[in-house]
């Protein structure tokens, strides 16, 4: 079973990171942003639940 | 002559038997006819086609080659940049930027294959949706049943095609969006592999697996697109410098030799029985007994959804921080909580994405083509939130993507096929492939639309 963020603190990590990247969550929309977030959380605790050992991911990048 | 089948209509056109400009016009007319009803196009250009379809009759008239789909209309999602045309990616923001200068190079492909370029079709506000529910621009209609949608993000391309507008069109597909809508619209759709075909003048949504791809009402039409517009091409940096790769002379080569399974686990599950008995025929048809296991499905899509809400945010930051309203409501929030994701998170799902495409790999050492279903379900009603699956109440939407999106997270090429007869509303199978092998697709789908297994849907 997956663990499943808090969706109040989900809320509160919205409220105190938007402003610092300059990005002004209208009122109308938090609800919505904290859902969507929440759901983009949980799917990174469902990837962290997998080991995928020291699988690479670097960029190609040409000089 | 069937005025729905691209390489019909341009032979036809090339021993005289029409000419261009009459195959304009009747397709601008079917558009004025049909689409106040379907809502596929956001712009007609009705000037330049007929004046393009000129010269294709110009040349012909010379007794030169007016190219593979001389005279064939077609149209593409308004995200790809139309010179002269702003590109409006769905949505409004973009409505005040500049015309573009020039075509996207796949439009130019097509237009240098002597076909006739009639419109720019709607789709989910910067392809970020699987419906083509626009707020903006209005629903896109599917045409077999107009309170249902089309599918999306592609829904316009798909519709114009279904709805007998115009033969042939081009989509984008980053999580499905090609794919759904091709499959809820009864028609053929093609995602290629990942840089098989050049973005460049497309705008981009999800770059780690953006693909652009044709949609059309045969294999041979789907074909004929697809090969026109293979290359390299050094203004795309996805864009693989590999060698052309002409599908079309190989439909007829038949199955034989190619290893067919049916995906399991995940790719059977949370389907209606209808979907899943769409996917039994086409495996019986191709005597495909085996079954193929690709394992963390579920986390494939966790991590698509991860990278696309990050990346797709990261395109449009300064216009989510300066004019949030100017977003469609169906995308806003979306976007904006991609905005916040962690950067960890982001890299984590990337690293994710390596080792599910070394599990798949493995797959294709025992395995040539791999069926599965396109959608769980058919057609959604428009504005239709929530489906039941399973005995569960689900969000509707994000279920359209539940076996097209782990594919594309890793770029494999799929072909969605309309399986033929079955209830009212059309239902798709996958066709997917090793990458690069987008030839065995041609050739599957090809001997299924021979044996009548897969058949399009188009209006009269």
């Amino acid at each position: 079973m997956s663990a499943h963020p808090d969706p109040a603190e989900v809320g509160r990590y919205v409220d105190e990171s938007a402003p610092l990247i300059g990005l002004p969550i209208p009122r109308e929309c938090r609800e919505g942003v904290v859902r969507n977030l929440t759901g983009l959380l949980a799917a990174g605790f469902l990837l962290a639940e997998l080991p995928v050992g020291d699988t690479e991911t670097a960029p190609v990048f040409e000089p | 002559m069937n005025v729905t089948d691209a390489v019909d209509l341009a032979e036809a056109i090339r021993v005289r038997r029409v000419t261009g400009r009459e195959t304009t016009l009747a397709a601008l007319a079917r558009v004025s006819a049909r689409d106040p009803a379907l809502n596929c196009f956001t712009a007609v250009l009705a000037e330049q086609a007929l004046r393009d379809a000129e010269r294709v009759d110009e040349l012909v008239a010379a007794g030169l080659d007016p190219g593979p789909l001389a005279g064939v209309p077609f149209a593409v999602k308004n995200l790809f940049d139309v010179a002269g045309l702003v590109t409006l990616a769905g949505s409004k923001i973009n409505a005040g930027d500049q015309p573009a200068p020039r075509d996207a190079t796949v439009v130019g492909r097509l237009r240098a294959a002597g076909a006739v370029l009639v419109g720019a079709l709607n789709m989910d506000e910067y392809a970020f949706g699987f419906t083509t529910e626009n707020t903006h621009y209005g629903p896109t209609r599917n045409p077999h049943d107009e309170t249902r949608v089309p599918g999306g993000s592609s829904g316009g391309s798909a519709a114009a095609v279904a709805g007998g507008l115009v033969p042939l069109s081009l989509g984008s597909d980053t999580n499905g969006s090609i794919r759904v809508p091709a499959a809820l619209c009864g028609v053929y759709g093609l995602k290629p592999t990942y840089g098989r075909l050049s973005r460049s003048g497309a705008a981009l949504f999800g770059i780690s697996f953006d693909h652009v791809g044709p949609l059309a009402a045969s294999v041979r039409d789907l074909a004929a697109a697809y090969d026109v517009m293979q290359g390299a091409d050094p203004t795309d940096p996805v864009c693989a410098g590999r060698a052309v790769e002409p599908c079309g002379p190989r439909l007829g080569e038949g199955i034989g030799g190619l290893r067919i399974a049916v995906a399991d686990g995940h790719f059977a599950s949370k389907g209606e029985p209808a979907v899943l008995a769409a996917v039994a025929s086409v495996a019986k048809a191709l005597g495909a007994s085996g079954r193929a296991t690709i394992p963390e499905n579920d986390r494939a899509r966790a991590a698509a959804a991860i990278i696309t809400a990050s990346e797709g945010a990261s395109l449009h930051m300064e216009d989510l921080k300066t004019r949030p309203f100017d977003f469609d409501p169906m995308t806003r929030d979306r976007f904006l909580a991609g905005a916040l994701v962690p950067g960890a998170l982001y890299v984590r799902a990337q690293r994710f994405r390596a080792w599910y495409r070394e599990r798949v790999r493995e797959v294709f050492r025992e395995v040539d083509v791999l069926l599965a279903p396109t959608t769980p379900f058919p057609a959604l009603r428009i504005g239709q939130d929530t489906i039941m699956v399973d005995g569960v109440t689900m969000l509707a939407r994000p279920m359209l993507g539940h076996y097209t999106q782990p594919l594309s997270f890793i770029g494999l090429p799929v072909i969605s096929v309309p399986v033929a007869g079955g209830g009212p509303l059309p239902l798709g199978v996958q066709l997917v492939a090793a990458p690069w092998n987008e030839a065995a697709l041609f050739r599957v789908a090809a001997a299924l639309e021979r044996d009548g297994v897969v058949a399009a849907r188009v209006r009269p």
